[in-house]
């Protein structure tokens, strides 16, 4: 059933929340945001999320979902009358898709946060190589599975578009601290072209956090504590 | 190229309402695994369950892979794979959701409802990341750290208690894709236990789950699919010496 009070615990800068945010802007669905203060936990995502502790949560009818990418794949199921198919329609189309959000998340994005924390050029190189190689089975998977289109899943964003674009801004932040290119038009054309691509749709801008605000953000969180 | 052992699963199963006799050849399905690996047994699990004929083929995983295995799952060079149609699939848990998309006719591997499918989804996830990670860590990991990956793994097992219940299986009354993504709790946790002298799960403390993994195991679908004991034991037995003799 679609009815039912939506509302969503997470916070602006978590590339995991802006997953489920982006999939209820495509489907149309009015959600109420509940921001969590950094550094803290409410009681409701203790409640809701009594296992993980973690955002984001979406609340339907007070139902709490958790995990990103498997909220995404409810919200589809739920409101699948409504938007485009967040999901392709054949079963492989499907399992392409899954495989590679699995990808992104275990191996793609733990390269991308390694960037942050590498020292000394010899640990910074490794960790290039590292991302360069996912990077080009990204763009591969991109001409595979987008087939001509704009989107990995298609005509419309979609699962997987999901969950690589919510690293986006995060990417950027990365990019600048570390004043290296991490997505080179060079290398990887076509993931370039998809990134302007998912960052201009109207599901997307109005949640992907500026550049801007973020790389301070970061620059708090990730601050050396003074001796 | 390597050798491979093969073997035809094409008698009936209790449970087989699909198609049978002989499928041509792009209908095919194949499974790249390693008999004693709890991953690789997932997908054969589900494909029984659902009676779907396979090709198994057995791919020395640690010694030489095969260039099937590595044209078919370059990227992690890892069992299990399905191939059909002349496609590969690889990682358990998304291959048995490609098994639930494709073969419409058998028993489901998840609920109906987008709700109970989250949650089922979920645990599995839990298993796998929680609990599968933290278990190959206690026992077979760097000695420095099992202790510590033990409490974790304990952790884990006491929200998958919670989790089941007086629940049949973590599905229902039937087997679900949790039940098979447990499949390591329910049948090789025992064993590892008995030959490490390692005890993680204990009967007392864990009574659903034991009651659980007595059903699971009990099923006549699975036990079919389960590695033999003696077998697991013995391979096991080897990593427990080396570990004790390096210190």
């Amino acid at each position: 059933m679609a009815s039912g009070e939506v509302k969503l615990i997470g916070a602006w800068a978590s590339p995991f929340v802006m997953r489920p945010r982006v999939a209820l802007n495509l489907k149309s669905v009015p959600y109420e945001f509940l921001q969590e203060t950094f550094g803290s936990k409410s009681e409701l995502l203790l409640k809701s999320n009594p296992v993980h502790k973690k955002i984001p949560v979406l609340l339907h009818a007070d139902k709490p979902v958790c995990e990103s990418n498997i909220i995404v794949e409810y919200i589809d199921e739920t409101w699948s009358s409504s938007g485009p198919s967040l999901l392709p329609s054949l079963p492989y189309d499907r399992a392409m898709a899954r495989f590679w959000a699995a990808y992104i998340d275990e191996k793609w994005f733990v390269a991308l946060r390694n960037f942050l924390k590498a020292e000394g050029e010899e640990e910074k190189k490794a960790v290039i190589a590292e991302f360069e190689e996912g990077n080009a089975l990204l763009e591969k998977a991109f001409i595979d599975c987008s087939k001509g289109k704009p989107f990995f899943n298609g005509d419309h964003i979609g699962y997987l578009d999901i969950s690589l674009g919510s690293f986006l801004a995060w990417l950027r932040v990365t990019e600048l601290a570390a004043s290296y290119k991490l997505l080179d038009e060079a290398k990887t054309p076509s993931l370039c072209k998809w990134a302007d691509h998912f960052c201009n749709d109207p599901a997307v801008k109005p949640v992907m956090p500026e550049t801007a605000k973020l790389a301070e953000f970061a620059k708090k969180i990730f601050a050396k504590p003074q001796a | 190229i390597a050798q491979e052992n093969t073997y035809t699963q094409t008698q009936r199963t209790e449970n087989q309402t699909g198609l049978t006799g002989k499928m041509n050849q792009e209908e095919q399905v194949q499974v790249l695994g390693l008999w004693g690996s709890p991953f690789s047994k997932r997908v054969e699990m589900v494909l029984q369950l659902k009676g779907i004929p396979y090709e198994y083929i057995e791919e020395d995983v640690y010694g030489n892979k095969s260039p099937m295995l590595l044209k078919y799952n370059p990227i992690h060079k890892k069992v299990p794979v399905l191939v059909h149609n002349g496609r590969s699939i690889a990682e358990s848990l998304v291959i048995v959701e490609y098994i639930e998309d494709t073969w419409k006719t058998g028993p489901t591997i998840l609920p109906q409802d987008p709700y109970e499918r989250a949650m089922a989804r979920f645990w599995a996830k839990y298993v796998d990341e929680k609990v599968m990670v933290a278990m190959g860590k206690a026992f077979w990991g760097p000695e420095s750290e099992r202790e510590k990956e033990r409490k974790e793994a304990y952790e884990g097992l006491i929200s998958l208690e919670k989790e089941i219940g007086d629940k049949r299986f973590f599905g229902g009354e039937t087997i679900g894709i949790v039940d098979i993504a447990a499949d390591f709790i329910g049948y090789w946790l025992g064993i590892v236990q008995e030959v490490s002298g390692v005890t993680i799960m204990t009967a007392e403390e864990f009574p659903n789950l034991k009651r659980w993994s007595e059903d699971f195991v009990g099923n006549n679908i699975i036990k079919e699919v389960l590695p033999p004991k003696q077998k697991l034991a013995a391979l096991f037995k080897t990593p427990f010496r080396s570990a004790a003799t390096s210190g």
